[in-house]
């Protein structure tokens, strides 16, 4: 193949139709109130690990819905339950009860 | 919805063309690229729908490039544009049709900063009397080419010796329409359809027979933005755009591309040899490419024009699959024989992608 001096990056298109969603959708049963968040992004900028780590819980949730799992369960990793998302969210959403949740779904598979 | 109020929300999207009567300026770059599409732009006009088109050979740049590329200020800008005014009040027009979408967007952004701060424009004024000691006015109206074609459509199509059709199938092509970024994303409002609903080219495609695709990426760059090619070390965003538009349209099998940009065409032709180069893949038929036409192309095909008087012959992908699709009558051993058959030479083909 020629070497033109540059390459050619792998796309971050994201195809709905191949995402496996059912995770996420037992999650919403669970936990309805995700349906709530409007991506404000206040969860992340409260966040003490975001700075350091890069933990969003913002990010979290479109990783979910866009069907990217590994990138999600890597991100909890990062997470220390502390609660300061929860005291932010305009719109009343308990996400450390959210980030528990899940931590059991995706983490059992 | 009912139909009134949808035809009525529609209006909002449309622009004013007028007919007749028009100051044109030629795009830097089109010329080099795509050698017929500008002078096939005027043929049309000018022989076939009788239409008033001026061009002097005093215009020059609009600054579009090396504004966008971060290398002049816009104050410069405005003065070189200025100076293009001033050449369009000496002739006596003011409707101002610009070839290139850049120098389109480039000229709309300077007026609606004029609207906005008028001592700008006092000032450029200053400067241009300082510099050339020409005066202007602002023109009327100001379109892109595609408009006026989009507008003639019709009457390209009453006139046209062949449509957008497979011959063998009895099928509409099917057609991916790009548009330049710098035609309705910055002031939706001057373009037709605005930036939701971009219809120029739509319009054209409908009128000559084909079938517009609709693909997700349909509305993303094709590449080229400018600073992204032409510092070396980016070319690889410029190509990893145009790759993810083609991983988006190839699904649908498109026939054909036409743009109306100057840059599109050249990077959705030219990239197509270096990702089958630089992947081994193909997006056409057989081995082939998808071919890129500017819309004057187009209008000329259908209008019967030779594809070799058309310069389809500079094109990187092969276009005759495409021509025997149609069944538009062409001369292969006359590809590479320019003007009093002048021999053009014949480039070196490609190692991946298929050409004739």
């Amino acid at each position: 193949m020629m070497d033109f001096g540059f390459k050619i990056s792998p796309s971050s298109a994201i195809n709905l139709d191949n995402a496996d969603l059912s995770l996420y959708d037992e999650l919403c049963k669970a936990e309805p109130d995700i349906c709530k968040c409007m991506a404000c992004g206040s969860c992340s900028a409260a966040c003490p690990a975001n700075r350091f780590s890069g933990m969003s819980v913002r990010k979290l949730i479109i990783d979910l819905q866009r069907g990217k799992k590994k990138e999600a369960v890597k991100m909890l990793s990062d997470c220390m339950l502390c609660g300061k998302c929860t005291m932010v969210c305009p719109r009343g959403i308990n996400t450390r009860h959210l980030i528990l949740s899940i931590c059991k779904l995706y983490k059992e598979d | 919805m009912i139909y009134q109020g949808k035809q009525k929300i529609w209006a909002d999207y449309q622009k004013e063309i007028p007919d007749d009567h028009w100051f044109y300026v030629r795009s830097c770059i089109r010329q080099n690229f795509f050698p017929g599409a500008e002078k096939m732009f005027l043929e049309i006009c000018r022989n076939v729908l009788h239409k008033d088109f001026y061009e002097t050979e005093n215009h020059t740049t609009c600054g579009g490039i090396a504004y966008h590329c971060d290398t002049i200020p816009q104050e410069t800008v405005m003065t070189i544009v200025a100076r293009q005014f001033a050449l369009m009040t000496e002739a006596g027009y003011e409707n101002y049709v610009a070839s290139c979408i850049t120098s389109f967007g480039n000229y709309i952004e300077i007026l609606e900063t004029w609207n906005e701060f008028p001592e700008l424009e006092t000032r450029i004024r200053e400067m241009l009397w300082k510099a050339c000691r020409r005066e202007f006015k602002k023109p009327k109206y100001v379109a892109h080419a595609s408009d006026l074609i989009y507008k003639y459509r019709n009457l390209i199509a009453e006139k046209a010796r062949y449509r957008l059709i497979n011959r063998n199938t009895g099928e509409p092509l099917k057609v991916v329409e790009h548009i330049g970024c710098h035609y309705s994303k910055m002031f939706p409002s001057k373009g037709v359809g605005g930036a939701e609903y971009p219809y120029v080219l739509c319009g054209m495609i409908e009128s000559w027979g084909g079938n517009v695709i609709d693909y997700p990426e349909r509305r993303h760059c094709c590449g080229y933005g400018f600073r992204q090619y032409h510092v070396k070390a980016n070319r690889g965003y410029s190509i990893s755009n145009t790759h993810k538009k083609f991983e988006s349209m190839e699904p649908y099998h498109p026939d054909m591309i036409i743009t109306n940009c100057p840059g599109c065409p050249y990077f959705m032709d030219r990239w197509q040899y270096a990702i089958a180069e630089m992947e081994g893949k193909t997006y056409g038929e057989n081995g082939y490419g998808i071919p890129v036409f500017t819309y004057e192309e187009v209008a000329g095909l259908v209008l019967g024009y030779d594809p070799w008087d058309l310069g389809l012959q500079l094109h990187q992908v092969a276009v005759e699959p495409l021509l025997d699709k149609i069944g538009i009558e062409y001369d292969p051993a006359a590809k590479y024989e320019g003007l009093d058959h002048k021999d053009l030479l014949r480039p070196e083909l490609p190692g991946v992608l298929r050409c004739c």
